[in-house]
């Protein structure tokens, strides 16, 4: 791997939203609702921030070659992700800085996820180590 | 209302175990569109080592979030969920889920604070198996936004 990791771009819909409160087991009317996220303050229905972690995992996983590599993994949540009700939906881009290689394998990355140009993730890193 | 602060150091007895199946971890990797083939072939699984397929990292939330409702719906607690977002989320493995895990909860309050006029909580979960054996350990923090609608 080097320094910098080839950024993740991931296309966010409605009706990804939708599929992932069934897999997930959160239906939050903020995720599903404009009438009802629009009650709460926002402008409109948001990206579950686990969808967000989520869309990081599959990059990081990416960039570590390896399903089970992923071994520290941590986000903070700072901007909403909001995903119109258009056929394009949103767009999440994800990139990543190798921090460190530690002496026993594990590898430090420095995540940083975008939405129309805005940082949506602060703190957000992940350690990987092949198994 | 600022939420009890005699939650912190409380630990929930271990919730009933979740029984992880393969389709529910191929539902949850569609979803997130993570099409590693460990996610959704026992056969490819099985190739690195696993005796049936591994989830993807955030699968674990699946498994903590019926856990962490025990607390946040805890009326002694004081938590509003309509004012709730997400803040902070960690996990850190001993190794992947994997199909057929038998997993148990269990809770504990780390940390309550207010700032700017928001509270915020945060909740281990150690997940095991049914035996015992460690798997991930989850770190979730809620912020209650304050009324004054900041």
């Amino acid at each position: 791997m080097s320094d910098t990791l080839a950024p993740q771009t991931y296309r966010v819909t409605r009706a990804d939203l939708i599929r992932y409160a069934g897999a997930s087991g959160d239906f939050n009317v903020i995720h599903w609702s404009d009438r009802l996220a629009s009650r709460v303050g926002l402008p409109g229905v948001i990206a579950h921030g686990m969808y967000t972690m989520a869309l990081v995992g599959r990059a990081v996983t990416t960039w570590a070659g390896a399903a089970d590599a992923v071994v520290e993994f941590s986000v903070r949540f700072s901007r909403p992700v909001p995903v119109p009700d258009t056929d394009e939906g949103t767009q999440v881009e994800v990139s990543g800085v190798i921090k460190e290689v530690t002496g026993d394998g594990l590898t430090r990355v420095a995540i940083t996820a975008t939405c129309g140009g805005e940082k949506v993730l602060s703190m957000a890193s992940a350690a990987i180590r092949k198994r | 209302m600022p939420l009890d602060p005699s939650f912190v150091g409380r630990t929930w007895p271990p919730t009933e175990p979740y029984l992880v199946g393969r389709e529910k971890i191929r539902e949850f990797a569609r979803a997130i569109g993570a099409d590693n083939p460990e996610y959704h072939d026992p056969e490819a699984a099985r190739a690195i080592g696993y005796p049936d397929v591994v989830a993807p990292p955030t699968f674990p939330t699946v498994v903590t979030m019926a856990a962490g409702t025990r607390i946040i719906d805890d009326p002694e607690l004081g938590l509003d969920y309509t004012r709730v977002v997400h803040g902070d989320q960690s996990f850190v493995y001993t190794r992947p889920v994997v199909a057929g895990d038998a997993l148990v909860c269990v809770s504990t309050v780390e940390e309550i604070s207010q700032r700017g006029g928001h509270d915020f909580i945060t909740t281990r979960t150690d997940v095991t198996t049914e035996s015992g054996e460690p798997v991930v350990t989850a770190w979730s923090k809620l912020v209650q936004r304050g009324e004054d609608g900041r």
